[in-house]
């Protein structure tokens, strides 16, 4: 029994650690949120991907916080996108390339240091420093000297710390010079990445990002990594967009389904992101607290015209074809619930039409037309090789059943079943992978989400040859010519005429097709009111309102 | 005994090894996590590799893990994607996970011992049938299935408790996910335990146990139960790890922040330091649970001896 005796023993141990390990956590309930006169909007989050530096955030979740926690020179209305000056008093320039930026006196961060024009120029240079590897650095490429602190050829040490083309004047001024001209430029400066940045982030760059300071309408009290983080009013914002609420909480959620529930059930006040399972039901569910209006992303099917199959002369034919195969009315209807709208051209309503949004420019590249699409297509020369796939990734996204869809609008228009066919790839990384490589030997689901509400961020970067996310390696030096036609031209409705034009060239090339605009939906609680949402589809927080709060 | 430990201490070692290289490689076939942080655009080069390099992904795979490996034995598991380390990461999902799967743990060997054993002694009448039914819907049914139904007709439209766990997990939120958890693993437990009661119902030991006229009670905790334990035994302690993998999904369902969750991130996010950081502690966990499993035969068999 001497065995048994000791075995005794180390299960009594290994009971007593567990029971230990159990009992060690129970705390940590301050921050559980529902005290219901608090005032304070609880919202759904998910984890941000990257730490949260303006310059190093490209994804929604992160962003959401960075446009609650900071104000830019410029900042979008919320209901018409347009770019209103806000930190800044006053940008201005005589010859499109060298601007002149005077910020607002007395402005502060939340920790109460003041905000100044070395606040700008710092941050800055920050984000473009190749060697502290921030993913939006290339926001910063149109300023002279980028090229000297991010060299483009990897490996290649930086030979300048600072951007050369960044001057500060005095406290509230700085100059920039751009590396050609560009006259929306000024409009950029909404975007994230501009940010300024506080003192701190430099001297403690780890206690920063355990806890961001910004200028903006609000300030976070605490941030608890994975799970939440808390924001108040902060007491120095002198903007316009004072919040109206006592602060919110934003809640990490491992599904958005969960989370979901936790609406229904009254414990989450605002959700922005509704299953896609619960759409057909939410306005019920919610009796009509639920918004569905569009946002700034666009989903396309790009064609990988590096491969001479598909680059070949009459392919154009082929492509307008394939395009005008498709019944897009019906998809969105039946697969998306009416949450995406069929696209008329290759931006966003969120635009609008002085933006360049038009909402039939594509004419009749993007009308359903059996007959003529599938006459089209015999004319180009059918599919190469009779048959063709579309590209998607399996992880997330529903992306299989759209494209099964579109496949089946295709077959149906040339009579064939195995015409057209889904061709999954495991992760969104591996497939990424496969696309900026230029491996791509078929069409494949491409999509983009703006960083700016501005018509020049939805052509430069995806169809000016060699652009960061050109995915069809399309090239046209007609198109690119009126690009920087458009760049150069100090009259903005006029700008906007010129990318249209060049716009339209993509409808006669058709490197790829416009599918549809995607909406943003948010649900909200009946505890809360004045829920809307920004051109970038994050709730409007600062104008929420709790009830009896 | 001790050099018995010893001996599955030291087999533990090529088993930890080979696991951990196999997952290793397994989440790098996966794709370039560089890639996937930048998203619907084209990386920039030069970013790009600077990340690489940090990552320490510009070497050789077998290189990438003798350094990841050599990382681990002086406690860094590196960096998950939002820049946390990740030991911190584990230290606050690991104790959340746990306590969920003990609250499991407890429901399954408690329940299903005791519908077992009444199984048992009952057999062949409406007890035994009834359990017999009970515990082929519980099988049949896959858990997601029940975690969603559950925490919409609990949770949401007869409002009797959260439908989600509540930050920092307390333990009365962790109820119905434990119930969910444990479902299946507990139906097993009873007909485990319902055969070997039946079994040993018979045996000659019993009989003669009765027969000396001690009282039903201490026939049927002490002789009976004991004995029958065993194979149930076995299938609990195997099954903790089972718990802790199956958690994946019902911490999805009630939005637990536990390791299902975090390494759900991880592999959404293409992180591989989460991924096998988090496999390794498992593994780890695995191993020690089986050999605890060994040792405790020898506590309700005394005829089982180490050496």
């Amino acid at each position: 029994m001497r065995g048994a005796k000791s075995a005794k023993w180390v299960v009594g141990a290994a009971v007593v650690a567990l029971a230990a390990t159990a009992c060690g956590s129970g705390e940590s309930s301050d921050t559980k949120a529902g005290g219901s006169n608090d005032g304070i909007v609880r919202a759904w989050w998910g984890d941000p991907q990257n730490p949260l530096e303006p310059a190093n955030t490209n994804e929604v979740q992160g962003g959401k916080v960075l446009d609650m926690i900071f104000m830019n020179l410029k900042e979008y209305d919320p209901r018409t996108g347009k770019a209103n000056l806000e930190a800044a008093d006053s940008i201005t320039t005589t010859d499109q390339q060298n601007f002149t930026i005077k910020i607002k006196p007395n402005l502060k961060f939340s920790d109460g240091t003041p905000v100044t024009a070395s606040s700008f120029v710092d941050a800055w240079n920050y984000g473009a420093l190749v060697t502290n590897k921030q993913l939006n650095s290339y926001f910063f490429a149109d300023i002279d000297g980028y090229d000297a602190v991010h060299p483009e050829k990897e490996g290649t040490a930086p030979t300048a710390k600072t951007l050369s083309g960044l001057k500060v004047v005095d406290d509230h001024t700085f100059t920039v010079k751009l590396n050609q001209k560009f006259s929306t430029w000024p409009d950029r400066l909404g975007y994230k990445a501009f940010a300024p940045l506080p003192k701190s982030f430099f001297t403690d760059h780890a206690g920063y990002l355990n806890k961001p300071v910004g200028d903006g309408p609000y300030k976070v009290v605490s941030y608890t990594k994975g799970s939440s983080m808390k924001l108040v009013p902060n007491p120095y914002y002198t903007g316009p967009s004072k919040p109206k609420n006592k602060g919110v909480l934003l809640k990490v959620y491992t599904d958005s389904s969960t989370a979901y529930a936790d609406l229904q059930a009254g414990n989450l006040d605002v959700l922005d992101d509704i299953p896609a399972e619960d759409l057909s039901h939410a306005k019920t569910d919610l009796n009509g607290r639920y918004l569905n209006q569009p946002a700034g992303i666009i989903q396309t099917i790009s064609f990988p015209l590096n491969q001479k199959a598909w680059n070949a002369p009459g392919m154009d034919k082929v492509r307008l074809g394939l395009s005008m195969a498709i019944d897009r009315k019906t998809i969105t209807q039946k697969i998306f619930q009416g949450t995406r709208t069929p696209a008329g051209d290759l931006t966003s309503p969120v635009l609008g039409a002085a933006g360049g949004y038009s909402a039939n420019l594509a004419g009749e590249a993007t009308t359903y037309d059996p007959a003529k699409a599938k006459a089209l297509i015999q004319q180009g020369g059918g599919i190469p090789g009779g048959h063709m796939t579309i590209g998607y990734n399996a992880d997330s996204g529903s992306h299989k059943q759209w494209v099964d869809a579109v496949c089946n609008s295709i077959n149906n228009v040339l009579g064939d079943n195995k015409a057209c066919v889904g061709a999954p790839t495991g992760t969104f990384a591996d497939f990424r992978n496969q696309i900026t490589k230029g491996e791509m030997k078929q069409p494949f689901r491409s999509g983009w989400q703006m960083d700016y509400p501005l018509i020049d961020d939805f052509l430069t970067p995806l169809y000016a040859t060699g652009g960061s996310s050109n995915d069809s390696k399309y090239s046209n030096p007609q198109f690119d010519a009126l690009i920087k036609q458009a760049n150069a031209e100090p009259d903005t409705a006029k700008a906007v005429q010129t990318y249209q034009q060049a716009e339209k060239l993509l409808f006669k090339d058709m490197p790829v097709i416009p599918l549809w605009y995607q909406n943003g939906e948010a649900g909200w609680s009946s505890r809360v009111s004045h829920v809307t949402e920004n051109a970038f589809s994050y709730p409007v927080f600062t104008d929420i309102t709790v009830n009896n709060g | 005994m001790g050099r018995y430990v010893i001996r599955r201490l030291l087999q533990m070692v090529p088993v930890f090894v080979g696991t951990t290289f196999l997952i290793f490689i397994m989440v790098y076939a996966l794709g370039d996590p560089v890639a996937a942080m930048f998203g619907d655009r084209a990386p920039d080069p030069a970013t790009a590799a600077a990340i690489r390099h940090a990552m320490y992904l510009d070497h050789s795979l077998p290189a990438q893990y003798v350094h990841y490996m050599g990382q681990i034995f002086t406690g860094d598991f590196g960096t998950a994607a939002n820049g946390q380390p990740v030991t911190e990461v584990m230290g606050t999902a690991f104790p959340v996970t746990i306590r969920l799967t003990l609250v499991a743990f407890v429901f399954e060997a408690v329940i299903g011992i005791a519908l077992g054993l009444l199984a048992g002694l009952r057999r062949g009448r409406l007890a035994d049938s009834g359990v017999l039914a009970l515990t082929l819907l519980v099988v049949s049914i896959p858990t997601f299935v029940t975690g969603y139904l559950l925490r919409y007709f609990v949770g949401v439209k007869w409002g009797l408790a959260h439908p989600t766990v509540a930050e920092g997990a307390p333990i009365g939120d962790l109820v119905m996910p434990g119930l969910v958890l444990a479902g299946v693993s507990l139906a097993y437990v009873a007909r485990l335990t319902r055969t070997s009661v039946a079994e040993n119902g018979r045996a000659d030991y019993l009989r003669t146990a009765v027969a000396k006229g001690l009282p039903r009670r201490r026939v049927v905790t002490v002789h009976l139960l004991r004995n029958s334990l065993i194979p149930v035994v076995t299938f609990l302690g195997t099954d903790i790890g089972g718990l802790m993998a199956g958690a994946v999904v019902t911490e999805r369902i009630f939005n637990i922040h536990g390791v299902g969750y975090q390494l759900y991130q991880g592999i959404l996010r293409q992180n591989p330091p989460t991924v096998v950081g988090f496999v390794t502690i498992l593994v780890l966990i695995f191993l020690v649970a089986n050999l605890l499993v060994d040792l405790l035969y020898a506590v309700l068999d005394p005829r089982i001896r180490y050496a």
